[in-house]
């Protein structure tokens, strides 16, 4: 096996015969040109494969993967490849299994709310599917119309309705794997709950470094009788977070409860015109849900809470347009950056919530010691912070401030007892962070898990475990990519 | 104390001291599983007391299993090996809170009584509404994973635990998840760790979010006369706006033992209960204009649905029934020499066949009664009056008769609590599952020289 962190290498023409034999000659890729594409994710990560393939079925994986256990090649499953720390990108080249055949809606059982799914289904097409009998899939990342929940399954995604209820894991129940030998098993059980360890709970979110999922069962909510939108607006985004912190610290649950900063939200407007105030510090889109009673208790309670940290206005979306057009600018704010600035690095870092003003006060300190302006869109209700560092690559000293601002966020969420990453995952992007959160011990832990299941990193090797152990910085590799992607 | 039980004791000395090792017989007789004595009891004082602990039984190449209050020692197979009881209750402290972001990191051995009391304070609490609720230890209530009376409200402790600290098998002090309420760095292991009865390590701490209390409480108590019944009225709970906190189902004999229920009261619960007949309890909260839209829709519902009778319940006499209903796995499991409760897995969680479970109990003329958590599980408790050979044979049928249900409905059983004798005969982990290879890769990730628990889980781990 490739050691983690060399160079790639080319495959060899007979390992591409031998895939063009298992699945057919037009659905691999290995010619340079098709390939550039699969070098990238929604990161400022890259690495290029040696071959991407397109299963159809989950024998066609198991075939896939023991004639790459047989080379002793690499293999890198991904969905979408929408992920926002590299996790989807062949680190140490070899060959990438590119779910998109395999996603269709295998069975919807209405009535015990559970959908099986293969991996390459896309995350909305789910909850589009069972809009007819009220149900709907809770876990929505910003990208959710093209996203894969086989790629929620790898990094455990979020999204803003998670804070309500929870992220993929808290919605899996049932997982169909492909073992680095190609042996195919099922954990868990439809019901959730089974006899012995909880597998499915280990394997959601490990980032496909244990084995290659190829069926999904999910758990499916039952649509709430009232939603209610409001956008406070503030003059002050100290004001804002305190509002925030309150509204957990009285324990009002939100089903989301975003926030977007002035400087980003003008720019959102500007793209989206969702009918954000272009002149206010920062706005808080807070959604409640549930039994009318219960929601017409909390407007009050979060508009009571807004005003008295001097909210300037709180809005209630007027219908479900309205809404939708609010939505629509927080799920495609980040989008809209790229109109203002040649280039953005997305931040992932999670902190206790009674601490968001004070992380806000400290991150914009950082960007200003280091001359950039960073910016604020994230799920302020789960503490899960999303600074966007804008900068320009093209200038020689900028990217790599860049990277160091980034590093010093982090690791000031951490310090102030939060953790490296909420849903954007590990990956190649934060493995070389990860030692200020773990310890030695820990990390032999988590390692001997990784070697019980894929010994020889035969499966997405370089990824979440650090490869230059202790030096707490965002990858070299990463930094590099900065340069050379972005340009 | 014979000479194995004092080298020990007198061993673990050296290690953590004389105050934290006890090798007298009665203690160590408390601390026995399935009638295997342990040859010394241990009580670290902190979590490098706990390492100490591991690593001088795995030097010593000694079987450990932490324990708590010891109320769920009797879940799992008895053990190979056991040659130190490791008592968790000396780690008893909150050692973090902070109710503005309703999260909390608490030792293991802390009370789950005590734990209510502090974070009540705070008009906070964890949703762990588990049986033996007054005697245990936070610690063992996750790794035994019992279930809670609220999970269709809050979920299961697999829903709100954010992280753990634990000692493995390797000696080593380790920790997965953190104190956020999102976080995806790392593997989840701390998942891992419920319901794993002490076979991956020693928990020394554990995050979890907090909740708030609700402002008041509510119960519907309606009685029916058929299962079919029964299953009507929980799909039409589940299709409505409606999401109650607790939806508890009991069988004739169930609801009986509930009734009879008195607690630190000085009488029964009211007759709210008929006899003979199956009986829904549904539990709500929030203000008054919540509780009052459940009230009317619940008894809406239940009589739709042919309920014969119902109860609107007044909040003392709600706390009353939750108790009860929360402690009623307790109850059963004291209800005679040969007591024997199944937890199975099933979709639907309460389908209508449930009733030939019944029937193969009276087949062996053991009296039995069931109950279930609209969430699950399905509980089915065996309650003979005799421990001799026939009655343990018949168990052994009903239990394959039960494990067969559950394979036939593509779900899972196991056996919770029976008695010793039984499981010489029965695996009460049911049938050999396919994932057990991947299980056993876990075990030996953690604990590679079996150090923990050995015996007492499933497939032989």
């Amino acid at each position: 096996m490739l050691a983690e962190g060399a160079a790639p290498r080319a495959l060899h023409r007979n390992v591409i015969r031998g895939l063009q034999n298992i699945l057919g000659a037009s659905t691999v890729l290995h010619r340079p040109e098709d390939l550039l594409l699969y070098e990238y994710d929604g990161s400022v990560e890259k690495g290029r494969p040696g071959a991407v393939v397109f299963p159809n079925t989950t024998e066609d994986v198991s075939r896939v993967v023991r004639l790459a256990a047989q080379h002793d090649i690499p293999v890198i499953g991904r969905g979408a490849g929408t992920g926002l720390s590299g996790g989807a990108l062949a680190r140490t080249g070899g060959i990438m299994i590119v779910f998109a055949r395999m996603n269709r809606i295998l069975e919807l059982d209405i009535e015990n709310q559970r959908a099986v799914v293969q991996p390459g289904a896309v995350n909305y097409e789910l909850t589009h599917a069972v809009e007819h009998a009220g149900l709907y899939f809770a876990p929505d990342p910003s990208s959710w119309k093209s996203c894969t929940i086989g790629g929620n399954v790898a990094e455990n995604a979020g999204g803003p309705h998670t804070l309500a209820y929870g992220v993929t894991s808290n919605h899996v129940t049932t997982l169909e794997l492909v073992l680095p030998d190609g042996e195919i098993c099922r954990v868990g059980s439809r019901h959730g709950d089974s006899v012995g360890y909880d597998l499915a709970g280990l394997f959601v979110g490990s980032e496909g470094t244990l084995a290659l999922v190829t069926e999904i069962t999910v758990k499916l909510l039952r649509k709430p009788e009232s939603v209610k939108t409001l956008l406070a607006i503030f003059d002050r985004v100290d004001d804002a977070s305190e509002t925030v912190a309150e509204i957990t610290a009285r324990a009002i649950t939100p089903a989301a409860c975003e926030m977007l900063d002035g400087w980003t939200l003008r720019a959102v407007e500007d793209f989206i015109h969702a009918g954000f105030p272009m002149d206010s510090a920062a706005v808080l889109l807070i959604e409640l849900e549930g039994l009318a009673e219960v929601v017409a208790g909390q407007v009050a309670a979060v508009e009571e809470v807004c005003r008295a940290h001097h909210a300037r206005e709180v809005r209630v979306a007027r219908d479900e347009a309205e809404r939708e057009l609010l939505w629509k600018g927080r799920k495609n704010a980040f989008g809209a950056l790229g109109r203002i600035a040649p280039s953005n690095y997305v931040l992932d870092g999670v902190i206790p919530r009674s601490k968001i003003p004070q992380a806000l006060r400290r991150i914009q300190e950082i960007g200003e010691r280091y001359n950039f302006k960073i910016g604020n869109i994230f799920h302020a209700g789960d503490g899960n912070l999303h600074p966007i560092v804008l900068f320009d690559p093209r200038d020689a000293g900028q990217y790599q401030r860049a990277i160091e601002a980034s590093a010093e966020i982090i690791r000031y969420c951490v310090e102030i007892g939060g953790a490296l990453t909420g849903e954007h995952g590990v990956g190649m992007e934060k493995s070389e962070l990860m030692p200020l959160l773990f310890s030695d011990d820990d990390f032999d832990l988590m390692r001997r898990i990784h070697d019980a299941f894929n010994p020889q990193s035969a499966l997405n090797p370089g990824k979440i475990f650090p490869l230059n152990k202790g030096c707490g910085e965002i990858s070299p590799r990463a930094q590099a990519a900065v340069r050379t992607v972005l340009l | 104390m014979n000479t194995t039980a004092t080298n020990v004791a007198a061993r673990l000395e050296t290690v953590i001291g004389v105050a934290g090792v006890n090798g007298s017989s009665e203690s160590r007789a408390k601390f026995a599983v399935d009638g295997v004595v342990p040859s010394a009891v241990a009580q670290p004082a902190s979590s490098a007391e706990v390492v100490e602990v591991v690593r001088f039984a795995k030097g010593e190449k000694l079987a450990l299993i932490p324990c708590g209050c010891r109320t769920k020692l009797g879940i799992g197979m008895p053990p190979a090996r056991y040659d130190i009881a490791l008592d968790m209750t000396g780690l008893n402290q909150i050692a973090y809170y902070d109710p503005a972001d309703l999260t909390l990191s608490v030792d293991a051995g802390m009370n789950l009584t005590q734990l209510a009391d502090e974070l009540g304070q705070q008009q906070q609490f964890v949703p762990l509404a588990v049986a033996f609720f007054d005697e245990c230890t936070v610690g063992g209530t996750i790794v035994s994973n019992i279930g809670s009376a609220l999970r269709p409200g809050y979920g299961s402790a697999r829903d709100f635990l954010l992280g753990a600290e634990f000692v493995n098998g390797a000696g080593t002090f380790t920790k997965s998840g953190g104190r956020v309420v999102k976080n995806v760095t790392g593997y989840d292991l701390h998942k891992l760790l419920i319901g794993s009865l002490g076979t991956l390590g020693a928990i020394t701490r554990l995050n979890f979010r907090t909740f708030p209390l609700p402002e008041g409480y509510g119960h519907l108590v309606s009685t029916f006369s058929s299962v079919d019944s029964i299953v009507r009225f929980q799909a039409m709970v589940s299709k409505s706006p409606l999401t109650p906190s607790s939806f508890d189902i009991l069988g004739p004999e169930a609801a009986q033992t509930v009734a009879e229920f008195k607690d630190d009261r000085d009488s029964p619960l009211p007759s709210w209960f008929t006899r003979g007949e199956w009986h829904v309890c549904v539990g709500f909260e929030g203000a008054e204009t919540i509780l009052r839209r459940y009230s009317s829709e619940l008894a809406q519902y239940a009589q739709q649905c042919g309920a014969s009778n119902y109860h609107l319940l007044k909040e003392s006499d709600d706390k009353a029934l939750g108790g009860a209903l929360r402690e009623l796995l307790n109850l059963l499991s004291w209800s005679g020499p040969a007591a024997t409760i199944f937890k199975i897995n099933v979709f639907p969680t309460f389908p209508s066949d449930v009733i030939n479970l019944r029937t193969l109990a009276q087949r062996f003329s053991i009296p039995c009664c069931m109950f279930a958590n609209s969430s699950g599980p399905l509980y089915f408790a065996l309650t003979p009056d005799d421990l001799d050979d026939q009655t343990i044979g018949s168990l052994a049928h009903i239990a394959s008769g039960a494990f067969e249900y559950a394979a036939t409905h593509n779900g899972s059983a196991s056996i919770l609590f029976c008695p010793t004798s039984l499981k010489r005969v029965v695996n009460i982990w049911g049938p050999t599952r396919n994932d057990a290879v991947l299980m056993r890769r876990v075990k030996r990730a953690f604990d590679p020289e079996d150090v923990f628990a050995p015996g007492r889980f499933v497939a032989g781990i």
